[in-house]
């Protein structure tokens, strides 16, 4: 039994669907939403360093090593303005988020 | 090659359960550190593919950098998360579909592309030469994606300032060291000589 492309694949694509999944049954808390991101991320990321493998061509790696970095601005400046947020309104549910909506 | 097999079964395992245990906890600690869980057998498959410094860098960055700062914006704001979580099960039904579907859609293409696509033609994963992993990585970043790294670098840079502007807090009322103020500051400015009649004290 050996392990292939398609294996990977597989795990990302469930790891994929249970990131999307979660923005779906937890939408009003934005950290468990910011965490599902992640999850999207790495799921992305386990995509591109299996086909790097395969295809034996590094810049896979190279691609998900810039994905890392954006996904770890992405948490930086999601938290900080979840931090202020909170300061202004007491509260980080989705739906206190509403004043800009017309 | 078994044990390579017994190792991607009990990884992908716990990748893919550690998961569902994110977005299915109740206590939101609990859901970052099965995060960490996540991100470090995700890691585990890493090394298993021959990415040894990715796996490295995911363990560092999510472990102990985003995975730490979560933990910390948790426990630092004070939040009722089970009133966040009500109505939630409202919502399981059609998510649980659109999960359902997508996740049969990408396993059907992620099979397909396995089979037919470009990567079937390859003999299997690269072999190990006397190129370690990192040295690879190293003699591609920094040659043909050098100006790709200083943009990172970039970007990074400006994560880091908006972060700090965003939280930043001028509160008033603090006494703060003002060098300037104080350089500027002459014997003219800083003293007044009084008299003072005797018994009386001074006014301020």
């Amino acid at each position: 039994m050996t392990i292939g492309l398609g294996h990977y694949l597989t795990v990302a694509a469930i790891l994929f669907t249970i990131g999307v999944l979660g923005i779906f049954v937890n939408r009003r808390n934005v950290i468990v939403i910011l965490m599902s991101i992640e999850l999207i991320l790495l799921a992305v990321n386990i995509n591109l360093v299996s086909f790097s493998v395969y295809l034996h061509d590094v810049v896979g790696q190279i691609y998900a090593l810039f994905v890392l970095t954006v996904a770890a601005a992405e948490a930086a400046v999601g938290l900080a303005i979840l931090v202020t947020f909170f300061r202004w309104r007491g509260a980080i549910g989705v739906d206190d988020a509403s004043v800009m909506r017309g | 090659m078994a044990l390579q097999a017994i190792a991607f079964y009990l990884l992908a395992a716990a990748t893919v359960l550690a998961g569902l245990a994110v977005i299915t906890a109740k206590n939101p600690v609990h859901a970052v550190l099965f995060l960490i869980t996540s991100f470090f057998s995700a890691a585990g498959l890493f090394v298993l593919l021959g990415a040894e410094f990715l796996a490295m860098i995911l363990v560092v960055v999510y472990v102990g950098a985003v995975a730490v700062l979560f933990l910390f914006v948790v426990m630092m704001l004070d939040i009722d998360f089970a009133e966040l979580r009500r109505g939630s099960v409202r919502y399981l039904p059609v998510g649980a579909v659109v999960a359902g579907i997508l996740t049969v859609e990408m396993v059907l293409v992620s099979a397909s592309v396995a089979a037919n696509g470009a990567a079937s033609k390859s003999d299997g994963p690269a072999p190990l030469t006397s190129v370690t992993n990192a040295e690879a990585i190293g003699r591609v970043l920094y040659t043909d994606y050098v100006y790709f790294f200083q943009i990172a670098g970039l970007v990074l840079l400006v994560a880091m300032i908006g972060a700090i502007v965003l939280t930043l807090k001028h509160r008033v009322g603090i006494k703060r060291q003002d060098v300037g103020r104080q350089i500027a500051r002459t014997p003219a400015s800083g003293m007044r000589i009084v008299s003072i009649k005797s018994g009386e004290g001074i006014d301020e």
